[in-house]
């Protein structure tokens, strides 16, 4: 993009695709080929100040079908597809999530990942029950997974479930016994803080502080976190903070004498903790997938490699974010018949199991959420804790979510 | 946080700092307002390209901080005066309904929106500290240094504007346009011309004001829209198109937005409930805003 290769032929053809999407929020990338085309969809929000958690869907998943698309297309039975990714911007607004689910509804979409938010994924939720669509939201609330509901398959480690393991760590390894909460005054990172106010608690950890909120326009966040400063918890979690929010909160936070330790359980951007914090945001814990270089495999590296080439450069948001499109794919693989047919394909869910090509070790792709859910209603992403270094994530610890 | 522990004066600086980089962010609108009668919703857009032509030219290039809020103001200025001239002035000329103004500043509005994310990505963008270190007074007042050379910086533009308006010739002219338009077509005032200076002049605030913030709190695509609305509290508060009323309204809302973040604290977010409803009920009782006439 502008901001690192200005004259990149790629980062001009990357950013003609975006503003086609900002200016009609609905495109459909050409796809030229003998293949036939498997359409997947997306409904999230890429636009607005949360646009990079969809953004960073969206573009891991035409980065995805690019590589696919490239290498001959997919083999699903005895019929090769060659993937278009079919993209709505919902705005943040679940009214026009749903008005994108019924987009892919007419498309005859049965596959659709996202959308990002807690309301947009509920709202969309009889829109894809009617229409015999799966969605892989990137959104927390158990009902979306539990029974009755079965469409929704949650796309990410929950903070409920992410919470809990990091809080031990740190009980554990650094001695936190104190901790303090802070969110956006949004639905999403107030729903995150109650349960991780909830796990801190029930791990026997002393809860100082569960009030503080701020706007998510917060052009100064000194007034925000001094309470919290004073208080000098052990630990403070940043519950559901968004990338754009992160650095200003730990450099504040950092520059007004706050010693202890920062977490979230959302995905971050290095570069972003970068250029906003510097080295105030060292040891800042986060959550990420394929995050790092010494966990991940070529596999991811070709991937990183061709986001970068196609959209000038690459998110650490999608280390998360690149599984969504691989699951449909195998799992469509391992089950021809449920192409047309999610019946098919919650079926197979029970048994699914391929191999991980984005992390090294004999890692797996599954169906979990037995624990939380009582169905496998969750993709099987690494739990994979980074600390942020000069620059860089590097893993603290990899846990498994059942 | 208990009532006991808090720092009376660390709030008040803050409400300060607040205050300072509002107050240079709602100038600028009010300034457009008071020229043309026009609610410029781009106006936070306008402070998101300062912060990323500020962003690309001192943290990307490495050039000195000074010439990359000069590069974002000069460059403001500029879209500002095209803005004026090509979009602004046809549609005020051909139509007397108010709203067409509103309609076409909406529409730039979502237009720079799409640019910018085109432009620049969607991430979060900052750069590298202009000042290491923070002043420490005895743990009662904690204030970064670059925090109050930003305050300082902004301080500066509003002085400098002020004095603009009140002592030169453009400035004489578009404080008159803005008394009466009429009146001073007939004493000779150049209106087209003093319109374009008045929004090249408008955008340029919001440009400094995003290029001095892109250094404490970055810049990212999609926070045009919250600016303008924050933009447009403050106007409103002090009294639309009232120079003093922005300046005026920025204070109380940076002083606000500490104190209630501070007191309130213990009942989670109340702090804007509270100022949406005293503004409702403050608007109610005086329509005009604080230093605003009632006749517009």
């Amino acid at each position: 993009m502008f901001v690192n290769s200005f004259s990149k032929y790629a980062g001009l053809k990357a950013s003609l695709m975006t503003a086609a999407l900002a200016l009609t929020s609905v495109h459909s990338p050409i796809t030229l080929a003998a293949n036939e085309v498997l359409k997947i969809g997306f409904v999230g929000v890429t636009s607005g100040p949360a646009a990079s958690w969809g953004i960073s869907n969206q573009r891991s998943m035409e980065a995805g079908a690019a590589i696919i698309n490239d290498n001959g297309g997919v083999k699903i039975g005895s019929v090769t597809y060659d993937l278009e990714i079919v993209s709505f911007d919902d705005q943040k607004d679940p009214k026009r999530a749903i008005a994108g689910m019924e987009k892919m509804a007419q498309e005859n979409i049965h596959y659709v990942v996202g959308p990002n938010v807690d309301d947009g994924a509920a709202a969309v939720r009889p829109v894809a029950e009617q229409n015999d669509i799966i969605y892989f939201p990137y959104a927390f609330p158990k009902s979306l997974y539990q029974k009755p509901a079965s469409n929704a398959v949650l796309g990410m480690v929950a903070n409920y479930q992410s919470g809990p393991a990091i809080y031990k760590f740190l009980k554990d390894n650094n001695g936190v016994n104190t901790v303090a909460f802070i969110a956006a005054n949004e639905s999403d990172p107030l729903t995150q803080r109650e349960s991780g106010v909830a796990a801190a608690e029930a791990l026997g950890l002393k809860v100082v502080s569960k009030t503080v909120t701020y706007q998510v326009d917060t052009t100064d966040f000194s007034p925000v976190i001094i309470p919290i400063v004073k208080l000098q918890p052990d630990l403070l979690v940043l519950s559901g903070v968004a990338p754009a929010n992160a650095p200003q909160i730990i450099r504040s936070a950092r520059e007004l004498g706050f010693k202890g330790l920062i977490s979230t359980e959302t995905g971050q951007d290095a570069q972003v903790l970068q250029e906003g914090a510097g080295s105030l945001a060292n040891g800042f814990i986060s959550v990420g997938g394929a995050s790092t270089p010494t966990i991940r495999t070529k596999n991811m590296e070709a991937f990183i490699a061709r986001y970068t080439e196609m959209f000038g450069e690459y998110n650490d948001e999608s280390n998360t974010k690149v599984y969504a499109l691989e699951y449909i794919v195998e799992t469509l693989k391992a089950n021809p018949a449920a192409i047309n047919n999610v019946d098919e394909f919650k079926k197979t869910m029970d048994t699914f199991s391929a191999p991980n090509q984005y992390l090294k070790g004999d890692q797996v792709l599954r169906y979990v959420g037995m624990s939380s859910f009582g169905q496998r209603r969750q993709l099987s992403i690494p739990l994979v804790v980074n600390v942020y270094n000069e620059g860089k994530f590097e893993t603290l610890f990899i846990a498994e979510v059942d | 946080m208990s009532s006991e522990n808090i720092v009376m004066e660390q709030v008040l600086v803050n409400g300060l700092y607040l205050g300072m980089q509002y107050a240079l962010i709602a100038l600028g609108l009010t300034l457009i307002f008071a020229l043309m009668n026009v609610l410029n919703f781009a106006h936070g857009q306008l402070y998101v390209v300062g912060g990323f032509i500020t962003y690309i030219i001192y943290g990307k290039l490495g050039l000195p901080f000074f010439v990359a809020i000069v590069a974002s103001g000069v460059t403001l200025g500029l879209v500002g005066a095209v803005i004026e001239k090509f979009l602004f002035r046809p549609v005020i000329r051909k139509s007397v309904r108010e709203e067409s103004t509103m309609l076409l500043a909406a529409a730039i509005a979502f237009f720079l929106d799409a640019i910018i994310l085109l432009l620049f990505g969607e991430k979060q963008r900052g750069v590298p500290k202009i000042l290491d270190g923070v002043m420490n007074l005895d743990f009662v007042v904690i204030m970064p240094y670059d925090r109050i050379l930003i305050a300082a910086l902004a301080g500066s533009a509003v002085v400098t504007f002020i004095l603009f308006m009140q002592y030169s010739k453009p400035g004489r002219a578009m404080r008159a346009l803005a008394q009466d338009r009429i009146a001073a077509q007939l004493m000779g005032v150049n209106v087209d011309r003093y319109s374009m200076i008045g929004f090249a002049l408008g955008a340029m605030l919001a440009g400094v004001a995003g290029g001095l913030l892109v250094s404490i709190v970055g810049v990212n695509s999609g926070i045009g829209g919250p600016v303008s609305i924050k933009a447009f509290m403050m106007v409103m508060i002090g009294g639309a198109g009232v120079i003093s009323g922005a300046i005026a309204g920025g204070f109380i809302l940076g002083m606000l937005e500490s104190i209630g973040l501070t007191v309130l604290v213990a009942y989670g977010d109340l702090t804007y409930l509270v100022i949406f409803v005293s503004l409702m009920i403050f608007l109610s009782i005086r329509p005009q805003g604080l230093m605003g006439k009632p006749w517009g």
